[in-house]
């Protein structure tokens, strides 16, 4: 899967997360689901199980736990795609 | 959400309730759970009796006693979620002493009212369990079996 696109699909399923939509026009790699778009902690968890469906792929409650940017996230959803599809 | 199916209403071990119920960190005035009838690691089913004199009758209304939805959609939580995040924590009651639980979102709709001195049943299903948050899917019935309200509920639990 291309970066772009996983990033396209990420923005997506965060959006129903976001409390000020304004916040997403200034998103970027690095930006902090907490402190940059104000995503309640407790719905980090919905991000997280939103992400496993979205992409098919399992996140470990290790990684779910330290997961705080965008770029990250990414990061995350590539690796995980590439392994679960044997590249 | 409908009524579960009634073989699901088999008494848990006593222990096992009483454990929970000594877990559950809300006491009165603001404690809305007597008994619970059922549990395993995907359902609560637990009941509360309002008495004629809690507190918020006098205010709420004067002249109309009748139960104020937060209280409600309190109830639902304590039965809902607490009773259940309790049992998938392990409901040890010297582990769980110092656990904290935080309300973090509800989403309910209200039907009927519920007057001094009702009995409520509460049922829960679980939605998930993840990273210590706890969705639910939660009812309330009167005697009559009648809906009450129904929402979703979560929570969090955190151990110190």
């Amino acid at each position: 899967m291309e970066r772009s696109a996983a990033a396209e699909k990420l923005v997506e399923i965060v959006r129903p997360y976001v409390p000020e939509p304004e916040l997403l026009t200034h998103l970027d790699e690095g930006s902090d689901f907490l402190k940059d778009l104000k995503i309640n902690s407790a719905h980090m968890i919905d991000v997280v199980l939103d992400v496993e469906e979205a992409f098919d792929i399992e996140i470990s409650d290790e990684a779910a736990e330290s997961l705080q940017t965008v770029g990250q996230a990414i990061d995350l959803i590539l690796s995980q795609a590439g392994a679960s599809s044997g590249h | 959400m409908k009524r579960l199916s009634e073989e699901l209403y088999k008494s848990p071990d006593e222990t096992l309730a009483g454990n929970i119920l000594a877990c559950i960190p809300q006491q009165s005035p603001f404690r809305f759970i007597d008994r619970i009838l059922s549990i395993d690691e995907n359902h609560v089913v637990g009941t509360y009796t309002f008495k004629s004199n809690e507190s918020f009758y006098q205010g709420h209304f004067p002249d109309f006693p009748v139960t104020p939805g937060v209280i409600l959609t309190e109830t639902m939580a304590q039965i809902g979620l607490v009773a259940l995040g309790v049992f998938l924590c392990g409901a040890d009651p010297s582990s769980l002493k110092s656990a904290r639980i935080f309300f973090t979102s509800s989403n309910v709709q209200f039907h009927k009212m519920v007057r001094p001195g009702d009995q409520v049943w509460v049922e829960s299903q679980k939605e998930y369990f993840r990273l210590r948050k706890l969705q639910c899917k939660v009812a309330m019935f009167n005697q009559e079996g009648k809906k009450i309200c129904a929402g979703t509920l979560s929570g969090m639990f955190s151990n110190p």
